[in-house]
């Protein structure tokens, strides 16, 4: 089990004083002056030889990221956008940051924005999480107030922080949709290229990070990128918030090592599984978009990029859900099925058309209501969906249906026997929506 | 995508105009952004529109929103119906319950909780219940997994419920009192509910952990060897030109970051690769 004293976030739980003076006391804003003062490239090159992954889902090295942002500028301001839009189900780690421990993303703001060369950065709060909102606007202005930032700082970088909020809507979690949302539109993603970098908010190079990416950068060149990458296993290092929920005993969000074997996670930090080890039917390790992994994969498994990928599914935000052997899983997926249906922002057609007509096939599997070679239709519609849309949102929906098919096809075979064993009238049409 | 589209004519209000108080705040809101980029502040603005009328949005309240921000109207109906948490028709006075009903809350109960809805205050979501106090909708997740199942009512959750617990929630509001907020059931916020197993030690919190980091003796040493170099002798420029020479702990050391740097940019500006790459193979959303 990780160390106390090498976790990043030590008030997660909210135990202590989220305002500056507890940040201070706990080792925020220390420091940050000789940090800047070392400069941009070094910045640069410490994110980078810490082996740090962007915590959002992708796993993109966040040094790199930071890198590609213009040397000089054209003339046009730089911008750092943070993507606290956390609305991917199963995952709810960058809300305890905004809310509990607020300094760690303000400072992170000031010096990822100092090393791309940006003198604003607008943090995008989902819309519900209005406490978080509100937690991290106080924090901002107690910078601001103590002058950690804005202008003619003790820090010598003038930078300002805008708290901006979304209203509902998943899709502008993806980078692009994101920055249309900040500029007062839709949220529908854009084409890339031209790549946010280059053309981003307001036209503008930008580079969008999320939260924990952000939150933990300051801590990791305070402490050294040697001590964050020995911990976890190479090109997967560090520390990560997990959080667990579903059917575990004590579900909660925990700060733990990269590649804690998942065993270990659910029994120390979850409690056990609800009934027991053996009672586990399957999980899915890092938000609703990642296939299923069944029990038998769940002994061995290994919680980080590459242990994931090796069963066939990803580690994306790290927020387990746990599914006992009570649960409905086709019934599960089918809900998540009909999440993404719903959050589609419409722009592609394989993703508009494609997310409704597989929940309903979905909704109907789940009863029982189908014929066995719609299995393989739906596997191929899934195919069909994937790879074909702006952004990754077709490919989040197809991957759940996918993992599902693949691990628990004969649940869904014996579901339709059960159904067609025994008598039904013949359903009424409904036209789709 | 759903079908969202604004109240029937019947029940939009005449007009709507911002408090004062509201308008101060709205002014200074649209300052943030830089100018000609008002139209930012346009879900902020519905957002407090919507909380002054009630909990839902109306077409004269668009109207004025976009007429602040030099919008078209049909801009900002295009935001209003988008955004799903802009409600667009009238909800229960005293409480809108909105009910996660995505799948970490539903192997929770979410499912039980949506009965005691459909019981006690009507039986459609968007629906408001007999007295006008109370109305219901189903919600995708809210982000508040490990406190599942949770419901949000204007601005606050509620938290680890079980039905029982929604019932008195319910009572309290209808009594038109605010319940107690957040996790219903003992713990404080998303800690084990038996708790605490880490975060325990004294010493990170008396103020111990400031002024030790190895990371920030690199910084110095960085800073010294900068300065060293810019006062060598002008006979040595790549010498000035190099950035500090890294830190001894460095795992990664000895690369000249700025050929590095500047290659890895140029590879950028050139086919503007990489980032794809991370948001396409695994597709996980960035959030």
């Amino acid at each position: 089990m990780l160390a106390d004293k090498d976790r990043i976030f030590t008030n997660i739980y909210g135990y202590h004083d989220w305002g500056l003076q507890g940040a201070l006391k706990r080792g925020s804003w220390d420091g940050t002056k000789t940090i800047l003062e070392a400069g941009r490239d070094w910045i640069i090159d410490q994110m980078k030889a810490s082996g740090l992954r962007g915590r959002g889902g992708a796993g993109f090295p966040t040094g790199l990221k930071w890198s590609f942002m213009p040397k000089k500028s054209d003339g046009r301001p730089h911008y750092l956008v943070v993507n606290a839009d956390e609305s991917e189900p199963g995952t709810c780690k960058d809300r305890e940051i905004m809310r509990h421990d607020p300094h760690h993303l303000v400072e992170g703001c000031l010096i990822a924005g100092f090393a791309m060369g940006a003198h604003a950065a607008y943090i995008y709060v989902r819309g519900e999480f209005i406490t978080e909102r509100e937690h991290l606007q106080a924090a901002v202005d107690q910078a601001y107030e103590a002058r950690l930032i804005g202008k003619d700082n003790v820090h010598g970088w003038d930078f300002d922080i805008v708290v901006h909020h979304g209203a509902g809507a998943y899709i502008c979690g993806e980078e692009t949709a994101l920055i249309e949302s900040l500029e007062g539109k839709k949220g529908q993603p854009r084409l890339k290229p031209p790549f946010p970098a280059n053309v981003g908010l307001y036209g503008c190079p930008t580079t969008v990070n999320n939260v924990e990416s952000i939150a933990v950068a300051p801590t990791i060149l305070r402490r050294g990128p040697a001590w964050f990458s020995s911990i976890g296993r190479p090109n997967n290092v560090g520390t990560k918030l997990f959080g667990i929920s579903g059917h575990v005993n004590t579900p909660c969000v925990v700060e733990e090592a990269m590649g804690i074997p998942f065993k270990e996670l659910i029994e120390k930090h979850g409690g056990g599984v609800r009934g027991g080890w053996d009672n586990l039917l399957a999980i899915i390790p890092g938000g609703a978009s990642c296939p299923v992994i069944p029990a038998e994969d769940c002994a061995e498994l290994i919680m980080d990029f590459d242990g994931c990928r090796a069963a066939k599914s990803t580690l994306g935000t790290a927020g387990v859900l746990v599914m006992d052997k009570n649960t409905d899983i086709i019934r599960a997926i089918a809900r998540i099925s009909y999440f993404f249906k719903h959050e589609s922002c419409g722009q592609c057609t394989p993703c508009r058309e494609g997310t409704g007509w597989m929940w309903r096939v979905m909704d109907r599997m789940a009863q029982g209501r189908a014929q066995k070679r719609e299995i393989d239709l739906l596997l191929q519609v899934t195919t069909q969906v994937e790879g074909h849309t702006i952004c990754a949102l077709g490919d989040a929906a197809a991957w759940p249906i996918q993992g599902l098919i693949r691990h628990f096809r004969p649940e869904i075979e014996k579901r339709i026997d059960q159904y067609s064993a025994n008598p039904h009238s013949d359903p009424v049409p409904v036209a789709a929506e | 995508m759903s079908v969202r589209r604004l109240a029937p004519q019947e029940l939009q209000p005449e007009s709507f105009a911002f408090t004062a108080e509201n308008q101060a705040w709205a002014e200074k809101t649209i300052a943030k952004y830089p100018p000609g980029r008002q139209a930012s502040a346009v879900i902020p603005l519905l957002m407090r529109a919507q909380e002054q009328a009630g909990g839902w949005l109306s077409e004269p309240a668009m109207r004025l929103v976009g007429d602040m921000l030099g919008m078209a109207p049909i801009r900002v109906y295009e935001v209003a119906t988008f955004y799903t948490q802009f409600q667009l028709l009238p909800v229960g006075k005293r409480a809108h319950i909105q009910v996660c009903g995505t799948t970490p809350c539903m192997v929770r109960g979410a499912g039980d909780l949506i009965n005691v809805c459909k019981r006690r205050i009507h039986e459609e979501p968007f629906h408001l219940s007999k007295s006008g106090d109370l109305s219901w909708e189903e919600v995708e997740c809210a982000g508040t997994c490990v406190n599942a199942p949770m419901i949000q009512v204007w601005r606050d959750v509620y938290e680890d419920l079980t039905p029982e617990d929604l019932e008195n929630i319910l009572d309290a509001f209808e009594r038109g009192e605010t319940p107690k907020t957040g996790p219903q059931n003992g713990r404080r916020s998303s800690e084990p509910v038996t708790g605490l197993r880490v975060l325990t030690e004294a010493s990170l919190y008396d103020g111990s952990m400031v002024g030790k980091g190895e990371g920030l003796a690199a910084a110095l040493a960085a800073i010294a060897a900068a300065k060293a170099a810019a006062e060598a002798p002008a006979a040595e420029p790549a010498a000035a030109a190099a950035p500090p020479a890294p830190p001894k702990n460095d795992p990664a050391p000895a690369k000249p970051p700025v050929a590095e740097a500047v290659k890895a940019q140029g590879s950028a500006d050139a086919t503007g690769q990489a980032k794809p790459g991370a948001d396409k193979p695994n597709g996980v959303k960035p959030s």
